[in-house]
């Protein structure tokens, strides 16, 4: 179980302002089932003055989803609407005593809520502002411009925070590369010309693949796997064993096990620590058996 | 208030017995067993004792074919990459897409190494396709990796004959093992198993002792190489003390079955019963006519998991979830996914497992505790109205953006 200060527990337990608002002349909808997280905000606004006089939520979501919400309604009753624009996601969390770094999505959603309600009741296509920017990560349908508004809002640094504060790039992690482009963009942006901004902290793609190693002819190869026995028989001939090299065939190299080595009851863990050496040296898939495995007619 | 505890699948009470069975081991009888003195000796002969206790409850042939491990992951683990390393020749590992992350994660990172994974898909229930099963068995399969029994919905997989199968095909079958031992019969030496997981915290030992069985002439490369316990197949002074702990809770297991197999299989068809009969919209998921006996796991519709454990801790009652946000993950759970549970369930599913200490008032207390917190969420849900859930949710609750 998550951390919860006391006020986000509160607010969990004991909702404000939940369930439908008859007289509602706002309405945001944001999240979806898919993401495990949806919000309803309902507004009603005096026309005269602007003011929310009273504000309600539906919420299907965590404990953190369900205060957010709750501490949402609460701030921004008696507001102006022009007032509410300006409560951020960080007011939401700061309300609640703060809410744990993965949890701050819900703080997100309940700042999209709101907008959403304000442009749903000024009769405005809200969503346009995320119609423009590429959909980023497709498992839970963040866009670009989604992204840049949080990094900007929040001043994050990492593909970790953005995943905190969005959701995206917490499923297949494909995105990852593209939010590091955001990041990129908007660190340069923070820089200012001429400056050089850090690059993102969090490396989000894997190093490239390493290319492929040259192949060996027979001879270098041979002298490769007796290069690695060279290299292990100090130890065995230490413990009074030793091993040479018998044959190779294919894949399959084959060595006799000598003296304490021969028989030994830990003879598959030498075979086995000198395979893994053959393997790491060879930079091939290769088995290291005992002489005794040779076939008759080799 | 007495704290109700239906957590058991993620880890279980130590048994009082196997407390007081391990307790010498801390004071008087400290010696290392790998020692040839007499305080190493008399370890010595307690870890022989727990290892022959373990081989009986798994029905293995010899006692030397227990190894002891940290965990289950260790287990998984170590048989995996023991059946590659022994076998560079194939380069395949077959398992399906309900595992453990103990094995789900190491898969992923064998794929990013170069080998190949095949993933089984499971169907709504849970169950596996014996015929796509049989269409991936080749030589080149290294080994063969499936649960014996699902942590989440308990649905019993059928690994004898799944081990069989391999077998005819030169192919090596590990099991994890971890949910089912000690809770189902098991009986190792009548089947083509050649390797299984298990882990004493979730049979009322403690945790960190764990035992990889390993079917005696099986090819083998141990994980952690240094010393000579265990022959040499893995290296580390041995836990001692809860080995002789996870010995008597084996030994306990098997006094125990017959109950696991009534009494608490009773007390989980009670809980669930009591629940699918006062609340609508919910239903249990996986093979319910095949599964472990003390596992339900039930799918509450239009709420979202982690708020039911929150006010079932208020209560005192401790379930745990397969949602996104009490994992850290951000996705439900892979096994609902796996099973093609609707998001509108997917992501409100309860996990009650159940032990040999539940009581029947326990179960009492939990079926009049859990309808009115269902109650209570559904009132706060935009996908639930007064008259039930709203038609077609998702065009219902249209949101700006999705």
């Amino acid at each position: 179980m998550w951390e919860y200060s006391d006020k986000v527990r509160e607010h969990f337990f004991n909702p404000r302002n939940s369930g439908p608002l008859e007289e509602a002349n706002g309405i945001g909808d944001v999240g979806s089932i898919q993401c495990g997280d949806a919000l309803r905000l309902m507004l009603k606004v005096d026309p005269e003055t602007e003011i929310i006089q009273d504000a309600h939520f539906q919420t299907f979501g965590c404990g953190s989803a369900i205060a957010s919400s709750s501490a949402l309604t609460e701030i921004i009753k008696g507001m102006t609407l022009d007032q509410a624009l300006e409560v951020s996601n960080q007011n939401i969390a700061d309300y609640l005593d703060g809410l744990p770094p993965e949890k701050m999505h819900c703080s997100v959603m309940g700042r999209e809520a709101l907008q959403a309600a304000i442009a749903n009741y000024r009769g405005e296509e809200w969503s346009d502002d995320h119609e423009e920017g590429a959909l980023i990560c497709k498992c839970f349908a963040i866009d670009a411009v989604m992204i840049e508004d949080v990094v900007k809002a929040n001043n994050l640094n990492t593909v970790e925070e953005v995943t905190f504060y969005t959701k995206a790039g917490g499923g297949c992690a494909a995105c990852h590369e593209g939010i590091e482009e955001i990041l990129a963009k908007v660190m340069a942006e923070r820089a200012g010309p001429g400056e050089v901004s850090p690059p993102p902290a969090c490396p989000a793609t894997p190093e490239a693949p390493k290319p492929p190693a040259k192949k060996l002819s027979i001879v270098e190869k041979i002298a490769k796997i007796q290069e690695v026995l060279e290299s292990v028989r100090p130890m065995l001939q230490r413990d009074h064993g030793d091993v040479e090299l018998a044959d190779v065939q294919g894949k399959k190299i084959y060595v006799h096990l000598k003296g304490a080595c021969s028989g030994c009851m830990m003879e598959a863990a030498t075979l086995g620590g000198i395979q893994q050496k053959m393997i790491e040296t060879l930079g091939e898939l290769v088995q290291v058996l005992p002489s005794s495995h040779m076939p008759v007619d080799a | 208030m007495e704290p109700i505890y239906l957590d058991n699948n993620a880890t279980t009470r130590c048994d009082p017995a196997v407390v007081e069975a391990m307790l010498p081991f801390f004071t008087e009888h400290f010696g290392n067993a790998s020692s040839i003195h007499a305080f190493g000796s008399e370890v010595g002969k307690a870890l022989k004792k727990a290892r022959g206790q373990i081989q009986a409850l798994l029905g293995a042939e010899h006692d030397s074919e227990i190894i002891f491990t940290s965990c289950g992951t260790e287990s998984d683990s170590t048989a995996i990459l023991s059946a590659l390393k022994a076998q560079p020749d194939r380069n395949t590992v077959i398992t399906t897409n309900v595992e453990h992350p103990a094995i789900l994660t190491l898969c992923e990172w064998l794929e990013k190494e170069g080998y190949i994974v095949h993933k089984l898909k499971v169907d709504k229930k849970g169950r596996i396709d014996i015929d796509e099963y049989k269409s991936l068995l080749n030589d080149r399969v290294a080994i063969v990796s499936v649960m014996w029994a699902n942590n989440e919905t308990g649905t019993i997989f059928p690994v004898e004959e799944m081990a069989e199968l391999a077998s005819a095909k030169g192919i090596m079958f590990h099991t994890d093992a971890v949910q089912a031992v000690g809770k189902i019969p098991i009986d190792l030496k009548n089947t083509r198993i050649d390797m299984l997981s298990l882990s004493g915290h979730k049979l009322h030992a403690p945790k960190g002792i764990g035992v990889l069985y390993l079917r005696r002439g099986c090819r083998f490369r141990p994980l952690l190489r240094g010393g000579h316990q265990e022959r040499g197949r893995r290296a580390g002074t041995e836990n001692s003390a809860s080995i002789v702990g996870l010995g008597v809770a084996c030994e306990l297991a098997m006094q125990h079955m017959e109950e696991e197999n009534t009494t608490v299989k009773r007390l989980r068809d009670k809980l669930e019963k009591g629940l699918l009969s006062q609340i609508t919209h919910c239903f249990p998921t996986g093979d319910v006519s095949n599964r472990l006996p003390n596992t339900c796991n039930i799918a509450f519709e239009y709420i979202e998991g982690e708020g039911i454990l929150m006010l079932l801790n208020k209560v005192g009652i401790a379930g745990s979830s397969g949602s996104a946000c009490t994992s850290g993950s951000l996705e439900p759970s892979h096994v609902m996914r796996a099973m093609g549970i609707p998001y509108t369930a997917a992501h409100g599913t309860i996990r009650f497992s159940l032990s040999r200490y539940n009581t029947e008032a326990e179960i009492d207390r939990v079926i009049a505790e859990v309808p009115p917190i269902v109650a209570q969420l559904r009132k706060l849900s935009p996908y639930w109205s007064d008259k039930g859930p709203v038609a077609n949710p998702e065009a219902a609750f249209a949101p700006t953006y999705a």
